[in-house]
């Protein structure tokens, strides 16, 4: 079956006074039509940027400098910027952080959603508040015909990020972004919107990139996970296998850094240093100074993702050349 | 919302108690009433006598309630110089006041905003450049410099407009206006320009550092990655967002326009409320400035009170009371 989004090769690189920066490095990976590919990784790792770029919101100087991306099929990282706005919102949605500074103050909800919804589609005033209406019952939200022309603010966190999904999937997009949808959340709602966020795709055929650092969140939601370091993709594959059986050993370390009630030990395990600045990342494998396998080859070549079973791995303990030898 | 009127009004109430109480006090106490109305042959038991007829031995707080109630009224007693209710006086004048003050707050307001959000938009531009080079100008210059800069390359150099006076005017329902005839017109543009500029620097700087402050919001760019138009996010949300604190510099300018006329009004011998108040200042002519002391404030007491009920029309989210959180 043809991927929802296909990114080919894909880098990000920012011009600065000292050099330039490259804040995603070459990645590639596809999404499949109602899938669901979590990608997670520290802070700076890239995956915000990766989005950014996919729905072309990628702030100036910053810009695309390589790679190619291709929803359904069709090129959309090389189109003119009115061209650019149509399929942002229509063909992909996006949901933020922080739902409570997502939404406009000053207009109510349904003004939004009805603004929202004519841009991307031809219906009267009509017939798009009978659309967000049906959308914000969809996501969970009680009374939504009375609700809907409430202001943000009489709204909780929780209800704000149902109503943003709500915006997010207005025009029945293919794919919906999803950057660190639950992080600004209290605990006890985030499990429900990743509920509505995961039923409402299913229901309006979406597929998700779901971002975040949660990696309990990609477990309970995710088909494939996708780790991302310094601006590179470490592993990607099915989450199961990624979960239970980490090839990187960055992954290995990330999934050691999480405690379980099952395993009763009273330290984690911990990767020594942190993830290097954009303006100094090392030679060879950026992984390379933490790695508590590195040899030789990893200090001075790069390695690119290697197909490995299910997944594809970024590290030469996993080359086919390094296992025989 | 009637509450809320309400209290301001009451607020409204007790300042212009206080500024009527200064008031009184510069037209009580500032020289000897009886001295300033009869000549010198008057006998001392005739001036006692008038000092009766007239109050003024009644104790104060008499005297002031009388002033307060005849200020109510509408009567501030009879202008020294030109033996005339100074009530009529200042009704005669005030259409050319505000005409000039209106006239210079629109162009103020619609030039402003204009260039403050272009130059937030266009940070790059040359024209932004040049507009925020020429806007310190504008700050800095005092009025009657401007004045008569303008007046020597429109009037005298180049002859285009007249350098004094309102031209023909007309009076429509005893309003004496000078907007019906086109002498009156061309009167009007020097005065107006030399009044705006100011204020129109000043909304133009607030503009676009709100905007730029703005356009950098979470929701601003959730708007983009919803594939709003750049019509629609920069005028709709973006710009709507920065009015508040717009609304009350504006509404605070046109009151100084208003009081501060007075300078542009001598350079262009314009014959409005300030003018008439710079002759009364030479005279010592109590009754007038008292009446002009009092007729600003009034003018300043009710913008404010206009000012905080636009809030209400704005921002929702002042609107207490009305919503459920």
């Amino acid at each position: 079956m043809e991927p929802v989004l296909s990114v080919k090769n894909l880098s990000v690189q920012f011009p600065t006074r000292r050099g330039t920066l490259t804040a995603v490095d070459n990645i590639s990976f596809d999404i499949a039509p109602g899938e669901v590919l979590g990608v997670v990784g520290e802070s700076g790792a890239g995956k915000s940027m990766t989005g950014s770029a996919i729905i072309g919101l990628i702030e100036p100087p910053g810009r695309i400098s390589s790679g190619e991306i291709l929803l359904k099929g069709e090129r959309i990282d090389n189109l003119s910027t009115d061209n650019l706005r149509r399929y942002r919102g229509k063909r992909i949605g996006m949901v933020f952080q922080d739902p409570l500074t997502s939404l406009n103050p000053l207009y109510t909800i349904a003004e939004q959603l009805v603004e929202t919804i004519r841009t991307h589609m031809p219906l009267s005033q009509a017939d798009a508040r009978k659309r967000a209406i049906k959308l914000l019952d969809d996501v969970g939200i009680p009374a939504a015909d009375r609700r809907i022309d409430d202001y943000p603010h009489q709204f909780s966190g929780g209800m704000r990020q149902r109503v943003v999904i709500a915006l997010a999937l207005c025009a029945d997009p293919d794919l919906v972004i999803a950057d660190e949808p639950t992080t600004a959340l209290d605990v006890s709602v985030q499990a429900q919107i990743i509920d509505v966020m995961k039923n409402m795709c299913a229901e309006y055929g979406a597929a998700i990139m779901l971002i975040t650092h949660d990696m309990g969140v990609i477990a309970e939601t995710a088909d494939r996970v996708a780790v991302m370091y310094a601006g590179r993709i470490a592993e990607i594959g099915p989450v199961r296998d990624v979960i239970l059986d980490a090839k990187h050993p960055y992954t290995a370390g990330l999934m050691g850094s999480i405690p379980t009630l099952a395993t009763n030990s009273d330290r984690l395990t911990q990767i020594p240093g942190s993830m290097p600045r954009l303006s100094a990342i090392p030679q060879g494998c950026a992984f390379n100074p933490r790695c508590p396998h590195v040899f030789d080859r990893c200090r001075v070549e790069r390695p690119d993702p290697i197909a490995s079973g299910t997944r594809r791995v970024a590290c030469w303990l996993h080359a086919p050349e390094e296992q025989a030898a | 919302m009637t509450a809320f009127v309400i209290r301001r009004l009451l607020q409204s109430i007790i300042v212009m108690l206080a500024v009527s109480l200064v008031a009184f006090v510069v037209f009580r106490y500032v020289g000897d009433p009886i001295e300033s109305m009869v000549g010198q042959d008057m006998r001392l038991a005739d001036r006692e006598a008038m000092r009766d007829r007239l109050g003024l031995n009644d104790p104060f707080y008499v005297q002031f309630a009388t002033f307060v109630g005849n200020a109510v009224q509408g009567n501030f007693g009879i202008s020294y110089r030109l033996q005339e209710p100074v009530t009529r006086l200042i009704m005669e004048r005030l259409p050319a006041t505000i005409e000039l003050a209106v006239a210079s707050a629109l162009i103020a307001l619609i030039f402003g905003v204009f260039f403050g959000v272009y130059t937030a938009l266009k940070p790059k531009s040359p024209i932004t450049a040049t507009v925020m080079t020429l806007s310190l100008a504008g700050v800095s210059l005092p009025t009657f410099l401007i004045g008569i800069g303008l007046i020597y390359i429109f009037a005298v150099e180049l002859g285009w407009l007249p350098s004094f006076g309102r031209g023909t005017t007309v009076m429509v329902g005893g309003w004496r206006t000078g907007l019906l005839t086109e002498s009156g017109l061309r009167s009007l543009i020097l005065p107006a320009i030399t009044l705006s500029l100011f204020q129109l620097t000043l909304i133009m700087r607030l503009v676009r550092a709100e905007m730029l402050e703005v356009l950098r919001a979470d929701y601003i760019r959730f708007a983009r990655a919803r594939g709003l138009t750049d019509r629609a996010i920069n005028f709709g949300h973006a710009l709507k967002n920065t009015l508040v604190p717009v609304i009350t510099i504006t509404g605070l300018q046109l009151g100084s326009v208003i009081a501060f006329a007075i300078v542009t009004e001598t350079v262009f011998q314009w014959p409005g409320v300030g003018s008439l108040f710079i002759q009364s200042v030479q005279v010592v002519d109590v009754p007038v400035m008292a009446a002009y002391l009092m007729f600003i404030a009034f003018v300043f007491v009710v913008i404010n009170l206009i000012v905080d009920i636009l809030y209400y029309t704005v921002d929702p989210r002042l609107r207490v009371g009305t919503g459920k959180r």
